[in-house]
């Protein structure tokens, strides 16, 4: 099966919002790229049919934040579990952050990234280059030979830039050259110290907070340098309505500017630190239910137009100690694609609107032509059963890292199948 | 999904002490009358019941502490107990061990009791949840979450002086946001029906959602907050409060929330003034207040033992009792 070169899916529920379509058709795929759609072209005999009948069959998803630790924390993780875990949910394309060691601050270090993966074959890496060298917010890097190593967009990670004037340059520098910035929006001062929503869980449990400013403030000030210089900037993992409301204000004043969420966030709030749970310590940290309510709505509307995994896998020790103490993130990859159909059956959004936040909106803001069967398109796609049940547990979890506040608990939706370029990288047998 | 309360064994008994939060108010009376039986043990010619004899409960510090510390210590002794006094902050953590390996080699010690301070939030939680089922944790402190048996010893000292909770008003003056006395004391006042409690200070210093998430009526003006009140409880200030831009000077605070005798006409005139100590004398309150007829504040320091006896016995009463699915006697 590897090796064929002309596969038919057949049967199945294709929707591609990039196309508009959504009905019970055929797809046919050859050479690693989407040849037709419905009839197959006379003549075309192929070398394998997927039935999938009672299935959806959708491009595969992009991801638009999944940390794979490697180089440096393989502790961790390691680009071969991660991208095997990617592939096992659905997602062929993944960007990774900057924060690896050594930090993807040169295109040595891109390069390796991108051919590791490649070698491994499961899923398309994609890296963030570094916005500053070394992440430390100082000086800007080599741009342009990041562009060149394969590096769509560039970020901070998770450490943003303090110095305005050096913000300021690299929106500059990074326009340039076309590449989109990736900003994590928090301020440093405002954050410093704090693992919890500001608010009534916080000051309760004593816990030191993160006050929804920490997130406005920095909004505010990349908004208006954005503004002043023009340059693409995209906000990673908004956290509060007020951030998601000033995004829109902005974007209408035709500021370039974009955003999106953690799918996390969209349902876990300050209430479930309760306890102390460790699984959700996270930055940006869980905030109240109308801010909760307020992201989604906001990916409803389009406005945020893309949820993302935010992976983070942790070893188990990350998460053994008092809670302020522990490493904040979640390992995402594998419930992306049933959460995201929860919001489905809980009517936050319709399917087809799900699978482009999914698929062609976080594929637009990366700048890359994926995300769509357009014929002539790489053939990623990801053939689920919407009507699945099944539960993560550290046994059925592929990623390395097990921390998930969402483990035990039953999912709906799995995926059966995954193709990278017209290659199946994932296929679920009959007893997984 | 998450366990309803981790300090109460299957049968609603008392095994850990973490925090005042979630236990039933009969719970918090028991614990007030047992201490009142323990008082009388100082006074004995020896100053020991065997309660916990045979027992070893480790003080684990990774805060530096010499009151909290000693008073623990005593009490374990009074019980009979034998007691391991480490200061962690000195020495496995300071050599890369992590916390649960500290826990472990302990355990393999075989305590029966953990007193743990630590600078986390949440850490004696994490220590009672990974600790060997047969093993009990107090809360000495944990960052700013929680120092139940101080608040305790608080409510213990109150009672001798207002025995109806339900008629006092209590205002507590200062550093809210960084105390956990403060905390285990607005949580013990609520359980235990106290008809109203103040907090006051400045802005920096009381959490915006105070009023919701804690239960208090705020107040920014001393003299308004203590107006009738019962009990004024001053809070310790914290040198570094000064360096972090949460308070221009110790000059400042003194003028508008220093306690003097003027100022304490404002309250009920039969109030009374407490301070978890050590105080800063000239900054939360002038010295003639801190030693004055209206001050509690060394009775506080007798009461904290036979509090903290009152707890141990307690929880190792419920280590006795446990895989007997008995009930103690309380609640």
């Amino acid at each position: 099966m590897a090796d064929a070169v002309r596969i038919s899916i057949r049967n199945g529920r294709l929707i591609d919002p990039a196309n508009g379509l959504d009905r019970e058709t055929d797809l046919h795929l050859a050479d690693g790229r989407v040849l037709a759609i419905g009839e197959a072209p006379a003549g075309f005999q192929p070398d394998r049919i997927l039935e999938a009948g009672g299935r959806i069959v959708c491009p595969g998803f992009v991801d638009l934040s999944a940390r794979l630790r490697e180089p440096g924390l393989e502790q961790k993780a390691t680009i071969a579990s991660e991208t095997k875990a990617a592939a096992a949910s659905g997602i062929t394309t993944l960007c990774c952050p900057p924060d690896t060691t050594p930090v993807i601050d040169t295109p040595a270090v891109a390069q390796l990234i991108g051919q590791t993966a490649q070698r491994h074959g499961f899923a398309r890496v994609l890296p963030a280059g570094a916005m500053t060298q070394g992440l430390e917010g100082r000086q800007i890097t080599e741009m342009a030979a990041l562009k060149l190593a394969g590096c769509p967009v560039l970020s901070q990670a998770d450490r943003p830039v303090r110095s305005t004037q050096v913000q300021r340059r690299a929106m500059e520098y990074a326009a340039t050259f076309g590449l989109t910035l990736f900003l994590h929006p928090l301020d440093p001062d405002l954050s410093s110290g704090g693992c919890a929503h500001e608010g009534r869980v916080s000051t309760r449990l004593g816990l030191p907070g993160i006050p929804e400013a920490a997130e406005t403030v920095a909004i505010a000030r990349d908004l208006a340098l954005a503004d002043q210089t023009g340059a693409r900037i995209h906000f990673r993992g908004l956290s509060s309505a007020r951030a998601v409301a000033m995004l829109a204000e902005a974007r209408r004043r035709g500021v370039r500017a974009s955003g999106d969420v953690g799918i996390h966030q969209l349902f876990l709030t300050e209430d479930d630190l309760d306890g102390f749970d460790t699984s959700c310590h996270l930055v940006p940290p869980l905030r109240t239910r109308t801010d909760r309510d307020a992201l989604r709505r906001a990916l409803a509307a389009g406005e945020l137009s893309a949820v993302c995994s935010d992976h983070q896998p942790h070893d188990a020790d990350a998460k053994l100690l008092p809670f302020p103490e522990t490493t904040p993130g979640i390992s995402g990859l594998e419930t992306l694609l049933p959460l995201a159909l929860r919001l489905v059956a809980e009517g936050v959004l319709d399917l087809s609107a799900v699978i482009a936040r999914l698929t062609i909106g976080p594929a637009e803001i990366l700048g890359v032509d994926l995300g769509h069967l357009t014929p002539g398109a790489a053939a990623d796609v990801c053939i689920f059963d919407p009507n699945a049940r099944w539960t993560p547990t550290p046994e059925t979890l592929l990623s390395h890292g097990e921390n998930s506040p969402f483990l035990y608990q039953e999912m709906r939706g799995r995926v059966t199948a995954t193709l990278l370029e017209g290659r199946a990288v994932f296929e679920r047998g009959d007893r997984d | 999904m998450k366990t309803p309360n981790p300090q109460l064994d299957g049968q609603g008994n008392l095994k850990h002490f973490l925090t005042i939060e979630g236990l039933r108010r009969e719970i918090l009376v028991e614990i007030l009358d047992r201490a009142e039986g323990f008082l009388g043990v100082a006074k004995q010619a020896v100053k020991k019941v065997p309660l916990c004899r045979g027992k070893v409960i480790a003080n684990l510090f990774f805060e530096t502490s010499t009151r909290t510390r000693t008073t623990f210590e005593l009490a374990a002794k009074r019980l009979s107990a034998d007691v391991l006094n480490l200061n962690v902050s000195t020495s496995a953590t300071a050599k890369g061990e992590t916390l649960l390996d500290t826990l472990r080699n302990l355990e393999a010690m075989h305590v029966d009791m953990f007193v743990v301070r630590h600078g986390s939030s949440g850490a004696a939680h994490f220590i009672a949840t990974h600790a060997a089922p047969h093993v009990s944790v107090i809360n000495a402190g944990d960052g700013r979450h929680s120092h139940p048996t101080q608040g305790m010893l608080d409510m213990f000292t109150i009672r001798h002086h207002k025995p109806d909770f339900a008629a006092i008003k209590v205002a507590i003056v200062g550093d809210i946001l960084h105390s956990r006395v403060a905390r285990s004391q607005i949580l013990a006042l609520n359980t235990l029906g106290a008809s109203e409690v103040r907090v006051i200070g400045p802005r920096t210093l009381i959490p915006e959602c105070a009023a919701e998430a804690l239960g208090v009526r705020v107040f920014h003006d001393l003299l308004e907050g203590i107006r009738d009140v019962d009990v004024v409880i001053m809070l310790r200030l914290q040198r570094e409060r000064m360096t972090s831009a949460l308070l221009p000077s110790e000059h400042e605070y003194f003028q508008l929330y220093g306690l003097t005798e003027e100022r304490l006409a404002q309250a009920h005139p039969d109030a009374i003034v407490m301070h978890p100590g050590p105080i800063n004398r000239g900054v939360e309150m002038e010295s003639q207040v801190a030693d004055g007829t209206r001050s509690v504040i060394l009775e506080q320091v007798t009461n904290g033992i036979a509090i903290r006896m009152a707890v141990m016995s307690m929880c190792i009463g419920t280590q006795n009792l446990a895989g007997r699915g008995e009930k103690a006697p309380y609640g």
